[in-house]
């Protein structure tokens, strides 16, 4: 269960060693933007120690290197693949072949290291106009992707459009993104919210990117958390609606019922699959019948 | 062995981190340690750098550590970057 | 009539000032006072000697009282607190005596039932009239609350009274009478605002100190005191007070209006107050100067004095009624004693203040404090000095997990059904050292620099030297 994905600076003690503290679901290691070029040999030794000698169970680790056309990324991956990352993000991923270049010097690197091919996951941040075109294609170009993730800053640099809170600039790429994640059967994450003195519209955009499809969020500041963790979490009614669903197809299927209807409404296949997807994160949230905690 | 050409540093003073600083030396290894919990950890965390300038084959230096209470993990991560920049040509 | 007498040494000489006698003075003017370090210039100038001095809190404006116990004119001290500055000294064993530290509560329990009885209380205060009416509400130097100088002026043999405004006969709303008061004295300035109180008391931005402050407000919620009526307590730490800012919010979604905000007053309690969490504020002391606005304008913001805030002489004090306080530690131990006098290398660095009292009345005791600091680990196997005794610590709140005294087995259950992370606090001990290793323990000196003294008057622990 991935809701809240929190960007930690990679350069930063004070805030890597507690990142396993603040709520999040997953924690991004950043190499990229968050440190400067003439940190970047440092930084990677801290995040690879940090993943070697502090417990990050319970919270997944993604690391962010650098982007391909920089000298740092063989760095990076050398660095931090022996400790096995759940993810690598690979920022300003434009098309399938930089998924491809990535993907075969880590193949190389597991082999070396005795990891079973495809240990360490993809995560492509798509972050240009070229990206977000080539979504799909990105998405289905190799087995290790096994999400995207929609970085608007430098998207609407790209679009030469102003990023504003609104986020109608982003719609299309939203849109976009969703549909081709979804369509090459992975998840999908929406960029951060940047104002961390606007809680409320913190909550109004999350709860955007929910209704769009998108499996969960990023967060720049720990304070945004929790917010994502709720907007991303099933309500409690979303969870009762799951287990009547589940019982009308059990009762149908002791009578030997073929169609299935409840509150009025058909019960097809989709939504019984939505219904199995939200009571296994019930239960992973401790939620029980009524949705309690 | 490795050798030390160049004076570099590697970590800041920020809390939690620790500034290390390496340069050339004629022989053996110094290590000059201050630390906010030197009562408390400085046995330890001389004996990390120990350690980790062993791993990294570096025989002669002059070391100097400004510790800001970083975990051991910190240290080892800023020390291992001082030598590598070190080394350097 | 009047009591104004011409110069605060005239005023000396007049109550009788001998060497060997005990002065007082309270800390309301906090780092902005300047009335102790003028009032013991003085009286070195008379060449008094050997005198003990209780003072309420000791701050680091006070750093010159080192000269004066270096010259016998200060051969003892008496605080509920005494700040970093001044502690370090004092640690490092200047004085032949100990330094007795006790509680917001037990010093006026002590001082009323003569334990510690005082000669000459010198009593700063922000407004008076020329009979010694005096109050914290007005004046340049306003800083609220006179709370902690009430007890000084009802038993003290003789009061002086210092003001830099003298305000016309019969000053409103004081806080000290006049049928306490010997001599007024005027004087240009009693203390610098700024130093006197915070323009704001801010909330933590620090993420830690975020998550502690969620868990706090949610052990809040979850206790089973949080209804109607509810009482309220908590320090002017960042965390602190974004645990209140939760709970804030907490009550107002679950619409439960409390009864009382009770001790060291901030503008986020007054904001508590104002959006109807509370129906009262039991003020001893103004953290800011929104609390100093508050005070003097708000009729539901009421001043109390340390007697009925924390004294355990009396028939009752605010504290027996309280139920929720928040409080800091710097250390804690596995049988839950507190330390908030020593930092971690041993020297003197705060006091109890009202700690041990809020604890002692509270039905839940809460401390936050992260799991470490610079390294060091909050909880330990033995506090360097008990504070707070541990029978009256309910549970520590860490970003890595919440701990709760196992005398508390309900709250136990309570805490575990909301989902908290609840986890032994032996077991919180193991985890914190498996990130930062096991500290070596601090050496003590031989030689005794403190004694403190629980709220009832009986001794709690010593504070030895600092050796290197």
């Amino acid at each position: 269960m991935r809701r809240s994905l929190l960007f930690l600076p990679g350069n930063t003690p004070n805030i890597l060693i507690n990142g396993n503290c603040l709520g999040a679901d997953a924690v991004i290691f950043d190499l990229e933007d968050a440190v400067a070029p003439d940190q970047k040999d440092a930084a990677r030794i801290l995040v690879r120690n940090t993943m070697k000698y502090l417990n990050f169970r319970g919270c997944e680790v993604i690391v962010r290197i650098n982007s391909l056309d920089t000298a740092y990324w063989q760095a990076d991956l050398d660095t931090i693949v022996p400790q096995k990352p759940n993810w690598i993000m690979l920022p300003k991923t434009a098309q399938a072949s930089d998924v491809q270049t990535v993907d075969a010097y880590l193949t190389a690197l597991e082999e070396k290291l005795g990891m079973e091919t495809g240990t360490v996951r993809m995560m492509p941040l798509i972050e240009t106009a070229l990206g977000i075109e080539n979504a799909f294609c990105i998405a289905s170009a190799s087995k290790r992707v096994g999400a995207l993730f929609l970085g608007a800053e430098d998207l609407t640099a790209d679009l030469r459009c102003k990023r504003t809170k609104g986020s109608h600039e982003i719609e299309y790429a939203r849109g976009r993104m969703v549909v081709a994640a979804r369509a090459a059967g992975v998840d999908v994450y929406d960029t951060p919210f940047t104002d961390v003195n606007d809680p409320e519209g913190m909550a109004e955009d999350a709860a955007y990117a929910k209704a769009m499809g998108f499996t969960g969020k990023a967060a720049i500041s720990p304070r945004h958390v929790e917010t994502i963790n709720a907007v991303f979490s099933p309500t409690a009614e979303e969870v009762n609606y799951a287990y009547e669903v589940l019982e009308a197809i059990a009762q149908a299927k002791a009578q030997g019922r073929g169609a299935i209807s409840l509150r009025g409404k058909m019960i097809d296949a989709p939504i019984v699959t939505r219904a199995q997807q939200t009571i296994a994160m019930a239960e992973e949230l401790g939620m029980g019948k009524g949705g309690q905690a | 062995m490795t050798e030390i050409v160049k004076r570099a540093s590697a970590g800041t003073m920020e809390s939690s981190d620790v500034y290390v600083e390496i340069e050339p030396a004629e022989t053996g290894l110094t290590v000059e340690l201050q630390s906010v919990v030197q009562k408390q950890f400085g046995a330890s965390i001389e004996a990390v750098v120990q350690e980790v300038l062993q791993e990294c084959g570096v025989e002669k230096a002059r070391i100097l550590i400004r510790d800001r209470g970083a975990l051991d993990c910190v240290i080892r991560a800023r020390v291992e970057a001082a030598v590598l920049r070190g080394k350097e040509g | 009539m009047s009591k104004v007498v011409k110069s605060l040494k005239e005023a000396i000489r007049n109550a009788g000032l001998k060497d060997g006698m005990t002065v007082s003075f309270h800390h309301h003017l906090r780092n902005g006072d300047y009335v102790l370090n003028m009032v013991m210039d003085e009286i070195a100038d008379l060449g008094i000697k050997d005198l003990t001095v209780n003072a309420s809190s000791i701050f680091d404006v006070h750093a010159p009282i080192l000269n004066h116990i270096e010259n016998n004119v200060v051969t003892q001290i008496l605080c509920n607190y005494m700040a970093s500055g001044v502690g370090r000294a004092i640690s490092t064993g200047i004085m032949e005596k100990p330094v007795q530290f006790r509680t917001h509560g037990g010093r006026p329990s002590d001082i009323a039932l003569g334990r510690t009885p005082i000669d000459v209380a010198f009593i700063a205060v922000p407004a008076a009239d020329n009979m010694g009416n005096a109050s914290g509400k007005f004046g340049p130097s306003a800083c609220g609350s006179l709370g902690y100088a009430v007890a000084d002026a009802m038993f003290a043999k003789k009061v002086i009274v210092i003001t830099d405004n003298l305000m016309p006969y019969p000053l409103p709303d004081w806080a000290i009478s006049e049928t306490y008061v010997d001599y007024v004295v005027t004087v240009d300035a009693i203390g610098d605002p700024k130093g006197i109180v915070s323009g704001t008391t801010k909330i933590t931005r620090d993420p830690v100190g975020l998550v502690m402050a969620s868990y706090a407000a949610q052990v809040i919620k979850h206790s089973g005191l949080l209804k109607d009526g509810f009482s309220f307590q908590t320090g002017a730490g960042g965390a602190s007070l974004a645990a209140a800012s939760f709970l804030k919010e907490i009550m107002l979604k679950e619409k439960i209006r409390g009864s009382f905000g009770l001790g060291g007053i901030t503008g986020y309690m007054v904001e508590m107050l104002e959006a109807g969490c509370f129906e009262k504020l039991m003020d001893v002391q103004c953290f800011d100067l929104k609390a100093v606005e508050s005070i003097r304008s708000n009729p539901n913001h009421i001043e109390i004095n340390a007697l009925q805030y924390a004294s355990p002489a009396f028939k009752s004090a605010v504290v027996d009624s309280l139920d929720v306080v928040i409080l800091g530690a710097t250390e804690i131990d596995t049988d839950f004693n507190v330390n908030v006098h020593t930092d971690s290398n041993g020297y003197i660095m705060g006091g109890s203040g009202g700690h041990s009292d809020a604890a002692a009345g509270s039905k839940l005791c809460m401390i936050i404090a992260p799991m470490f600091r610079a390294r060091l680990p909050i909880v330990r196997d033995r506090v360097h000095c008990v504070s707070t005794p541990g029978q009256d610590i309910d549970v520590l709140v860490t970003q890595g997990g919440i701990a709760v005294n196992p005398k508390n087995a309900e709250l136990t259950e309570r805490l575990k059904a909301a989902g908290l992370p609840i986890l032994d606090i032996r077991a919180l001990k193991e985890k914190t050292e498996a990130i930062t290793g096991t500290p070596d323990p601090l050496r003590k000196g031989d030689r005794a620099v403190a004694q403190i003294v629980s709220r009832y008057g009986e001794p709690l622990d010593t504070i030895y030297n600092v050796v290197d």
